[in-house]
């Protein structure tokens, strides 16, 4: 049934190699996202150097409790996805679909969260060019922190949205028999895209939460 | 008497449709590579215009024929659209997609329909940088360097930005693409040491895309930032840093001469041993000097920040290394030199245009190092020198190569052959006209003329107007192979599958190949340039 479903493309002589092709693909496409990410840690790192406490005090603006419920909300989430990778290897549809619907819902409340938190700081007048209302020394520099930290947090929500996206289609097409224990390939590469997802996350919440908050 | 019955030759791919939904909707590699072409080819005609522009006010010392304004969008245009619509995709998105699967035995890319979608990012990508040129255009040099670019220009700065973002991310699709393909779709017996120089080539250059671009993308998002909001790490008045703009920019834009001329030398080495009929001397060496230009041309970027205010220490490290990636470009020059001894060279046009192209890199290459060298760099920074090196690179080189190579499979891609004649006049006179053109800025900048002023000082004349002479004679070299590669197109005489009886996968199907390249998969069994032994 699966081969009438999913025909091999001409390109591919058979499923492996097409199996192997999307899967390097999909690497080659995380690395571009690595850079990506990259610049802007790289970005942070230069920034922070020339203005250490500015970004100490901008961090203590954070809501750390929410960033540490987030961080967890999202290693559950990735934990949840490479169950229900394992699950539809065993052949277990059910389950599989519960728990990559599990994933989407851990996803969308990390949006949710950090859509508080984004109001929280909108109130605080913290988010520069649109409602800044800091002063004294540490403004300035507090200013680029905050710059810095919507840019790389609304990038990252970016993508847990697509990939929210993504897990919900996977899901409904898990659940209409579209995977199996011999092909699920579509479904083990969004999986390894929320893990870089939350990865990146797991760089961001300490620098952006954590750093400089003890001194 | 029985007659055999002969089985009728294979539909070409120009065959499979002829309507322009047929061409649009394609997904086949061979017809992507021509609708590139066609992009890329009127990219070029537009870049040229605006580097008319630039040459025909530098005629006279005095600003007289257009302001000063005008000027600096004359050359910034031409810069933007020759480096990211005309350079980088010129080889790998043409000749690379046509070719790639080809020569190693594939039926099509990996994903073709990426492969289409990158196109259309292309094109909509250029149909922003022509809106910012229709509206008033861009102002700020191809570089953006800010804090210009972000709060001072009044020029379509955005568009620009805009233009450049989405088209970078048609050359991510590309490269994802080619490493991908090269990854798993090579024909049996096609082990990575027996791959043609230009899919290695090909596979370096896609690495490089994946990697630098996105660079690139952040840096463009961080500019159109700090523009708009006026919020941002780049601008001194906000307490940012204009120096780690300039980092991050060539961060992505030195390894971008990479992207322009890794491809160039994987067709010259096609070029190079069909026209003496021998194996390429040393191949190995040529692969890891390859992955080890690709390698090391991440790590030089500093060397355009001498005068910027970065550290000594850094600008050292940044000279050595300029230095040291100079080990395997001279490797390449020489193994192509050697490549020539005792082989039976005919002097045909891709062969002119590969030879053009070793005599031109190399002095490009060896001014690289004048430039290279921290001392000297202070005082030829910004001057004529740096603009006459670069284009010794990416015109001299990168455009003598991708034509060269055009001319090559010409009777691949189109089943016709062109006028012989016409092709090595074009060639040479590209040759005396490119070295016209920018000869003389070697010695504008070594005089101290600096680059991007609509005026100058009477004493710089004389050089300019040779410069300005031989830029005419380029443009009619660039003007010739449109008219006559398009005669040849209706009138040419048809092509054989090899009429250069040369070696290589892609001359085993006929010409123009059919949609899904071979009858059979073919199976490889010794590596590439078998010429003779």
């Amino acid at each position: 049934m699966n081969a009438r479903l999913h025909p091999v493309p001409e390109q591919f002589d058979d499923p492996v190699q097409q199996r192997e092709a999307a899967t390097l693909g999909m690497w080659a496409f995380l690395a571009t996202e690595i850079l990506f990410f990259g610049v802007l840690f790289a970005g942070y790192t230069l920034c922070r150097v020339r203005f250490p406490d500015a970004f100490a005090a901008g961090s203590r603006h954070t809501d750390m409790l929410l960033g540490t419920i987030e961080t967890a909300v999202l290693l559950t989430s990735s934990c949840a996805v490479a169950l229900s990778v394992r699950e539809v290897q065993l052949g277990g549809r059910q389950l599989a679909t519960a728990l990559l619907g599990i994933t989407a819902a851990l996803g969308a409340s990390f949006l949710v969260m950090h859509g508080f938190e984004y109001y929280a700081e909108y109130r605080e007048g913290l988010i520069p060019a649109v409602h800044w209302t800091q002063q004294g020394v540490y403004a300035k520099g507090m200013e680029i922190f905050y710059c810095l930290y919507y840019f790389i947090t609304l990038f990252h929500s970016l993508h847990v949205s697509i990939g929210v996206v993504l897990l919900i289609v996977m899901a409904w097409r898990t659940w209409h028999r579209a995977y199996d224990a011999r092909y699920h390939t579509p479904l083990e590469l969004t999986a390894l895209y929320w893990h870089l997802v939350d990865i990146v996350w797991i760089f961001v919440y300490p620098l952006i939460y954590l750093v400089g908050r003890a001194g | 008497m029985s007659t055999v019955e002969r089985p009728a030759p294979p539909r070409s791919y120009l065959e499979e449709g002829f309507g322009l939904r047929s061409w649009l909707t394609t997904h086949d590699h061979k017809r992507i590579a021509i609708l590139y072409g066609i992009g890329i080819t009127a990219f070029f005609f537009l870049g040229g215009l605006a580097a008319a522009l630039v040459r025909l006010e530098l005629v006279t010392p005095a600003g007289d024929l257009v302001s000063a304004e005008t000027y600096n969008k004359a050359f910034t245009f031409h810069g933007v659209v020759m480096v990211w619509f005309f350079l980088i995709p010129s080889i790998p998105a043409t000749l690379g997609n046509f070719l790639l699967p080809l020569m190693i035995g594939a039926r099509d890319v990996a994903f073709p329909r990426l492969n289409l979608f990158s196109w259309y990012l292309y094109i909509v990508g250029g149909l922003f940088t022509l809106a910012c040129l229709l509206l008033g255009g861009i102002d700020t040099g191809w570089t953006f360097y800010t804090p210009f670019s972000t709060m001072f220009s009044n020029s379509h700065v955005m568009l620009a930005v805009v233009g450049v973002f989405i088209v970078g991310f048609s050359s991510i699709f590309t490269g994802l693409n080619f490493i991908v393909t090269v990854h798993t779709l090579r024909a049996p017996g096609m082990t990575w040491m027996r791959l043609p120089l230009f899919v290695w080539a090909m596979y370096a250059v896609a690495l490089v895309m994946i990697l630098a671009t996105p660079v690139l993308a952040m840096t463009l998002s961080l500019i159109a930032l700090e523009r708009l909001f006026g919020v941002g790490i780049f601008d001194p008045a906000l307490g940012g840093d204009p120096v780690l703009f300039q980092h991050f920019f060539w961060f992505y834009s030195h390894p971008a001469v990479y992207i322009m001329i890794l491809p160039a030398m994987g067709v010259v080495s096609e070029l190079i041993t069909h026209g003496a009929r021998r194996r390429i001397f040393g191949y190995q060496f040529m692969v890891w000097a390859i992955i080890g230009i690709a390698v090391v041309g991440f790590l030089v970027w500093g060397h355009h920040m001498f005068v910027a205010g970065q550290s000594m220490y850094a600008s050292i490290v940044f000279s050595i290394l300029s230095f040291i990636i100079a080990v395997p470009s001279a490797i390449k020059v020489f193994n192509w030199t050697a490549t020539l001894y005792k082989g039976d060279i005919s002097f045909d046009a891709p062969m002119l245009y590969a030879l053009g192209f070793v005599g031109l890199f190399m002095l490009g290459g060896l001014t690289g190092l004048f430039l290279a060298a921290t001392a000297l760099d202070v005082n030829l920074t910004d001057t004529y020198f740096v603009v006459a090196h670069f284009h010794y690179i990416m015109v001299g080189g990168a455009v003598m190569a991708y034509l060269g190579g055009v001319h090559y499979w010409w009777p691949k891609i189109t089943g016709r052959l062109y006028s012989e004649a016409w092709a090595r006049f074009a060639a040479i006179l590209m040759f005396f006209g490119f070295n016209l053109t920018f000869f003389p800025q070697y010695i504008l900048g070594w005089e101290g003329m600096p680059r991007r002023y609509h005026e100058y000082l009477p004493q710089y004349q004389v050089w300019n107007v040779l410069s300005s002479a031989g830029a005419t004679i380029l443009g009619v070299s660039y003007l010739l192979p449109l008219l006559y590669l398009g005669w040849s197109l209706r009138r040419g005489a048809r092509a054989g599958a090899n009429p250069w009886d040369a070696t290589g996968l892609e001359w085993q199907t006929p010409s123009p190949p059919p949609l899904h390249n071979f009858a059979q998969t073919p199976t490889v069994t010794e590596g590439p340039y078998a010429y003779r032994q």
